[in-house]
């Protein structure tokens, strides 16, 4: 059987390993090197990387920064963050990285996400989608252009279409909260795709991971648990085996 | 592709002396040989004839039976033939033909096979050394391995049980990516490294 998987998803800002509350302040987690080598022991399903810096202030993509954590990972890991053209994912993905995550791009222009899965493959191309709820509605949120008026599981559909082989689904509301997981938003999720989702933002403890997986999360992201609470990813992953939820132990 | 190095920074990992070449003495050189491999099976074949690795290969590995071990697509390019868009041929070192997953229209699974997924033993190796049956290791693949020789390794069920890992002789091959599997992946390429050609 394939497993659920729980992923430690992190942030790099200013040549250091971050975690994020609400997309505005920032704590920081530790150097990217020593924190994907700590990662890497404890045995985690998969790393997802996302580079601020390139994707928020527009500097180029830390390659070699990319390289190094990659260096460490003997697992799966995403990199995400200022990817705006199909050299920059040859790049990232010659650093060691096995997907790429993109946003800001894939609203952009949809022939984006066909191009670099016919070149790259499905199976690497993450597409990331921000969510604020305004007014009591979903909307697609980014960065860098604000609030967009589109519901995010059609968007979710329109990636899938094109040829995204996967969707990263961050609550922004729920991010850094600690609230758990906006279990609401993956529920309108729940039997709309067949790529798999990956939910993020908010896991406070074992059973919200649990909640998110048993209401249509493939697979669950976090940050804040893993750095700032008792609990490691394994914790997370007992708690799903003894519900019966298949993971890898 | 990354997967190259991932491949290579595992064995450095473990300790083992491995280079990236097509260079034909380079390979001559070599102890064993690893064929990893992400991508189209046509691809994958053109650019090892283009390289005059095919006949180099044979050589090395069917003849002087250098020990082998090829990594997804280097699994399946081993097979007679592939369907991957039409009709491809393959090394045809073990009669196999490759075929993409095809599920019946109840059962909703995504393909790739993407993600991690225990393999089941069927013949005991000293690849699998240390190694608890039902590990899970990490796949990525659209395609899988058919054969009716008696060479399977493991298999994995997805949808169905299809095959993950072989070995004939001096050739062992798996599906999944050992190099991304974390432990039991670096066990298995150490397992790899250890195993003594019986020449």
């Amino acid at each position: 059987m394939l497993k659920h998987r729980v992923i430690p998803c992190v942030l790099l800002k200013d040549w250091q390993l971050v975690k994020s509350i609400g997309f505005n302040s920032f704590r920081t987690i530790g150097h990217p090197t020593s924190t994907a080598r700590v990662y890497n022991a404890r045995n985690v399903d998969e790393l997802i990387v996302l580079d601020i810096d390139a994707s928020v202030d527009g500097e180029d993509i830390n390659i070699e920064i990319i390289q190094d954590i990659a260096d460490e990972c003997f697992m799966p890991l995403t990199i995400g963050g200022g990817i705006k053209s199909l050299d920059d994912i040859y790049k990232v993905l010659n650093a060691g990285a096995d997907k790429i995550a993109i946003n800001t791009i894939a609203l952009e222009n949809r022939e984006f996400i066909k191009e670099a899965s016919l070149r790259f493959g499905t199976q690497c191309i993450v597409c990331s989608i921000d969510v604020k709820k305004i007014d009591d509605v979903y909307k697609v949120f980014n960065k860098t252009k604000g609030i967009i008026d589109k519901s995010p599981v059609n968007l979710a559909k329109e990636y899938q279409e094109y040829g995204a082989g996967e969707i990263l689904l961050t609550s922004v509301d729920n991010e850094g909260s600690q609230n758990g997981y906006d279990i609401e938003l993956i529920q309108l999720f729940q039997n709309q795709l067949e790529i798999p989702i990956i939910l993020n933002g908010g896991m406070k403890e074992p059973r919200d991971a649990l909640k998110a997986i048993q209401n249509g999360a493939d697979a669950v992201a976090a940050a804040y648990i893993f750095h700032f609470s008792r609990y490691t990813p394994n914790d997370i992953k007992l708690e799903l085996k003894n519900n019966g939820i298949e993971v890898r132990i | 592709m990354g997967n190259l190095k991932s491949v290579q920074k595992a064995f450095q990992k473990i300790g083992c002396d491995v280079v990236i070449s097509n260079n034909h003495h380079e390979i001559k050189e070599a102890d064993k040989i690893i064929l990893p491999g992400v991508g189209a099976f046509k691809d994958g074949m053109k650019h090892l004839q283009e390289l005059g690795l095919i006949e180099l290969l044979y050589e090395e590995i069917i003849v002087k039976k250098k020990l082998f071990l090829g990594i997804c697509l280097g699994m399946q390019l081993l097979a007679t033939k592939s369907y991957e868009n039409g009709e491809v041929e393959g090394l045809n070192w073990i009669k196999a033909s490759v075929t993409k997953f095809n599920f019946l229209q109840n059962i909703k699974l995504k393909i790739p096979h993407t993600g991690w997924n225990n393999i089941i033993y069927k013949m005991k190796t000293p690849l699998y050394k240390g190694i608890l049956n039902n590990s899970d290791f990490y796949f990525v693949h659209s395609y899988y391995f058919k054969t009716e020789e008696d060479i399977i390794l493991s298999t994995t069920e997805y949808g169905k049980e299809f095959i993950s890992s072989i070995n004939k002789e001096n050739i062992y091959a798996c599906q999944f990516h050992p190099e991304k599997s974390q432990k039991v992946g670096l066990k298995l390429l150490e397992n790899f490294v250890n195993l003594k050609s019986e020449l």
